[in-house]
């Protein structure tokens, strides 16, 4: 390939704390009916005042340690100034140059590559509006509900290649706050939003890195560099981080450079669309947020977070391998939830108790995929035990039981060899009732026939 | 009894509890004070229609048994504190129409202990002026000889208060906004610490900045009205998590053995009168057994610049809001100075020159604090003049920005210190007021209050008649 692309990713992810970050209004706020859950502060009114959330805090610091971030002792708020009609102050409150955490990382499986995170910072949501049409006028109305609630930002170096990078680095990302249950990181309500920026850099510009898998050193970065916004899926993220690649290609194999631009994806014409180009963007005008403290983070308490920290999929996995000698590809299938990985280890404990092994019950969940809410441990194991009786009784338990069926069936049999089919649920119900309850149809039936040829 | 509204906090209390008057009658002689002066000192911009009805309640509540602090006392707000269902304007067309939907909690504060709202009171729009002219409902004039202004931006709240319209009043104190109108009106006025008194529901002006404090006829009465409004405030994260003490313990103890430190760097360029008048002050407290010292302060110099860039930073940001999608009206509806400050603002935030401008004045800042810190290792207080000027009459620096800000020279160190000052009235120059303020470390208003009520009971306190 001529060219390497070069992406980074900013990514937001909405808290579920009960209260929003500023005020006591609930920030449960999806599908709730217009502007009901608002207040003073929300809202932007005259004299309100930001108070922060401290779990909201906590959970940022949180998500932070979870990505082998450091956490900085002196941390405070910032505004970030800018006019839009759906954030009610005129400024976000948000971190500038003093982020809850920076320096992380989060580790690829493909490839063994590590993505380093640049900075886990806090911030708040704004509302949202609707264009909508109200007595035949075409209006933009404004929904207050989301304004405020608790958003961590989470901002990468630009280490990533290609969109399989990109796209292996968010489930790992959705999977870890999942795991802290600190948001439902759910794309389709918004709770999770991704901002990846792409550009190309010629493979022939530097020769000590052009190959090398490693990062790049930011002065050998390209001079340009295009965000993507409105992306709701990670396949979107994908398909416009492709779009993005040859789309510059083009523009660079021409000789030309891709113009510094923010770009939306289009969903409908399944490509970017420019948005808003380098002259047009903002001065946010940061500065120390006055309402607000400066914030301390203490050793003892951040230690007190760290403690809080479940073990993550990554460790979990590594554990699921070694103590249950699962393969690689199964513990990885198992840790995805971390419901399902709570269930398979509940559902092993009990198995132990009937020579069942994890192995055995890892491959049952895997397979058969049974509903773990209305299954429990113990009757998953029953399941699995009941598979493991219809291999053992396939053999001579099971020949025995079709002689005696035929004997005390003689007429049945007759039909059937005559080929009236609808005799046979009849013969395997009698089959059945002489041999474990569990016992497979399918085996039963092609043991009949076989008796009968 | 006779013009019962030029009495006291403390005065008014005593004379409910002994059955002279009540609440409705001092609630009464307050709003025909008003009535009579009020087209032509300009100093409200409402007038609360129910402040008879409650002042009768108040007095039902205390026939019942009801013992608050402050009872059935008439007093007004600035137009910046938001009051439930009573129209709040920040003297600006902006907000000409603005209905709030919740008290400012020193609002609250002051209802729950049994005050009576008789109006909300003129200011310079936003809080952005030293005169008072700035306000979009015109200026408000001074009681004492209504050619001058009675300073700023509190102008209203300092006017009614010295001219009887009121028992007392709050103002607000960015940069010298209720010391200035205070010792231009013959009236106390307290510019308490940082984080004393919650700023919730009090329209921000610059943040970091902003003091919620209020005016009143004595020294005693500030005690008393601060005993009300101090203390932490779960909706402002920015108050401070100390127990508040009783203001009024040891107001009576007197100056005797006090160090009091006079900076040089306050004196110099003064006008004479000023300075005669802050002579006087100076003989006083030595004469009632305070040691005068005096001290340096090395950075005061740099002050208004640094005051300039923090606080127009801040307003820039705070009055974004006000954009009227909301509420409110639109940007076109924000005056001269309102629209000076954003301006400036915006530039010392922007990239390039941030740097510059808005994070050198905050390492000036440190130095200023630094500076009291280290005078308050050697002495308990400081004394200086409020204003360098007499007041001047309207005009006369209106098309001036700059000399107007300059007027703030001696006021705006405190509120870059956060450390609070009180303006006490210190005697008239011609029929003009003047006062001095008492600057004391942060949370000191114990020590302030003491040192002002020995000054003023060695003065006449001279009342406004009419």
């Amino acid at each position: 390939m001529k060219y390497r692309p070069i992406i980074g990713l900013e990514v937001h992810v909405e808290l579920k704390t009960e209260s929003k970050m500023f005020c006591r209004c609930s920030a449960d706020y999806f599908g709730k009916k217009p502007n009901t859950y608002t207040c003073p502060v929300c809202l932007g009114l005259p004299g309100a005042l930001p108070v922060p959330n401290k779990k909201a805090i906590d959970w940022c610091v949180m998500i932070a340690l979870a990505l082998n971030c450091k956490i900085l002792n002196n941390s405070k708020f910032d505004r970030k100034n800018y006019f839009y009609p759906d954030l009610p102050k005129g400024y976000q409150i948000s971190q500038y140059d003093e982020p809850f955490g920076i320096e992380g990382n989060i580790k690829l499986q493909t490839e063994n590559k590590t993505i380093r995170i640049r900075r886990v910072h806090m911030e708040e949501d704004t509302g949202k509006l609707i264009h909508a049409e109200v007595d035949n006028k075409k209006v933009s109305l404004i929904d207050f509900n989301r304004s405020g609630v608790p958003l961590v930002e989470i901002v990468t170096e630009p280490d990533f290649e290609n969109a399989a990078q990109v796209v292996e680095y968010l489930q790992k990302l959705q999977q870890i706050v999942r795991y802290l249950n600190v948001s439902n990181a759910d794309m389709e309500k918004g709770d999770m939003r991704l901002e990846p920026n792409i550009s190309l850099r010629s493979n022939t510009t530097n020769t000590t890195n052009a190959t090398n898998t490693t990062n790049i050193p930011i002065e050998d970065l390209p001079k340009y560099k295009v965000e993507v916004k409105n992306i709701n899926s990670f396949r979107f993220v994908a398909k416009a981080i492709e779009t993005e690649i040859v789309r510059q290609t083009e523009i660079l194999d021409r000789g030309e450079v891709p113009a510094q631009e923010t770009r939306g994806w289009d969903e409908k014409k399944n490509t970017t669309v420019s948005q808003r180009s380098k002259e047009e963007a903002h001065d946010y005008r940061y500065f120390p947020e006055p309402d607000i403290p400066p914030v301390i983070l203490t050793g003892d308490q951040i230690l007190n977070i760290k403690k809080q920290i479940p073990e993550l999929p990554d460790e979990k996995q590594k554990r699921f391998e070694e103590e249950y000698s699962l393969t690689g590809y199964d513990a990885e299938i198992l840790i995805r939830e971390r419901s399902i990985a709570d269930y398979f280890e509940e559902a092993v404990k009990v198995g132990s108790k009937h020579n069942v092994t994890g192995k055995q019950i890892a491959n049952y969940i895997i397979n058969k995929k049974p509903d773990i809410e209305s299954t429990v441990p113990a009757e998953l194991v029953e399941l699995v035990l009941a598979t493991t009786q219809t291999t053992e009784t396939s053999s001579s338990e099971l020949k025995s039981a079709i002689e005696q069926t035929f004997l005390e069936n003689p007429k049945a049999v007759e039909d059937y060899k005559t080929g009236k089919t609808q005799v046979l649920g009849f013969l395997i119900g009698k089959v059945r009732s002489l041999l474990s309850p569990y016992s497979s149809t399918s085996g039963i039936k092609e043991a009949i026939d076989e008796a009968i040829k | 009894m006779n013009n019962i509204n030029q009495l006291s906090i403390k005065q008014s209390l005593q004379g409910i509890k002994d059955g002279h008057f009540s609440s409705y009658d001092l609630t009464k002689a307050c709003l025909n004070q008003i009535e009579k002066f009020n087209p032509e000192i300009n100093a409200f911009i409402i007038v609360n229609k129910k402040a008879l009805d409650e002042a009768q309640d108040a007095d039902d509540n205390r026939s019942a048994g009801e013992k608050l602090p402050l009872l059935g006392i008439p007093i007004v707000l600035k137009d910046i504190f938001m009051t439930k269902g009573l129209r709040t304007t920040a003297a600006s067309n902006v907000l000409k129409d603005y209905i709030p939907q919740y008290d400012a909690t020193v609002v609250k504060k002051l209802k729950d202990a049994g005050a009576i709202i008789l109006g909300k009171t003129n200011l310079d729009a936003w809080a952005h002026g030293s005169s008072g002219e700035n306000s979009d409902f015109g200026p408000t004039k001074n009681p004492w000889n209504t050619d001058y202004v009675p300073g700023g931006s509190s102008s209203g709240s300092a006017s009614s208060v010295a001219l009887n319209m009121a028992i007392a009043a709050t103002g607000t104190d960015t940069g010298g906004s209720i010391r200035l109108p205070a010792s231009f009106t013959n009236t106390v006025g307290l510019k308490p610490t940082y984080g004393l008194v919650s700023r919730y529901g009090i329209i921000a002006m610059a943040s970091s900045l902003d003091s919620i404090g209020h005016f009143t006829k004595t020294v005693e009465d500030s005690a008393i009205f601060l005993n009300v409004t101090a203390g932490h405030d779960p909706m402002d994260t920015t108050t401070t998590q100390e127990k508040i003490p009783n203001y009024l313990d040891e107001i009576n103890d007197g100056v005797k053995g006090l160090k009091i430190g006079v900076p040089n760097e306050y004196i110099n360029g003064l006008s004479p009168e000023i300075s005669k008048n802050f002579e006087a002050v100076k003989k006083q407290l030595s004469e009632l057994g305070a040691e005068i010292q005096e001290i340096s302060l090395p950075h005061t110099q740099y002050g208004i610049a640094c005051y300039y860039i923090i606080q127009t930073s801040e307003v820039s940001s705070n009055l974004a809001r006000y954009d009227g999608i909301r509420y409110g009206n639109d940007r076109t509806h924000f005056g001269d100075e309102a629209v000076r400050r954003i301006i400036l603002g915006t530039f010392t935030l922007s990239s390039g020159y941030y740097e510059a401008y808005y994070k050198k004045a905050m390492r000036v800042r440190t130095l200023v604090r630094e500076d009291f810190e280290k005078a308050f290792e050697k002495i308990d207080a400081i004394i200086t003049p409020v204003s360098p000027t007499p007041p001047w009459k309207f005009g006369e620096k209106a098309d001036d920005p700059l000399a107007m800000y300059l007027s703030d020279a001696l006021t705006v160190t405190t509120n870059i210190a956060g450390i609070p000052g009180l303006a006490v009235p210190s005697g008239f120059i011609g029929d003009l007021p003047t006062g001095f303020q008492i600057l004391g470390p942060q949370f000191s208003e114990k020590l302030l209050f003491q040192i002002g009520n020995a000054f003023e009971k060695s003065q006449e306190r001279r009342v406004l008649g009419g």
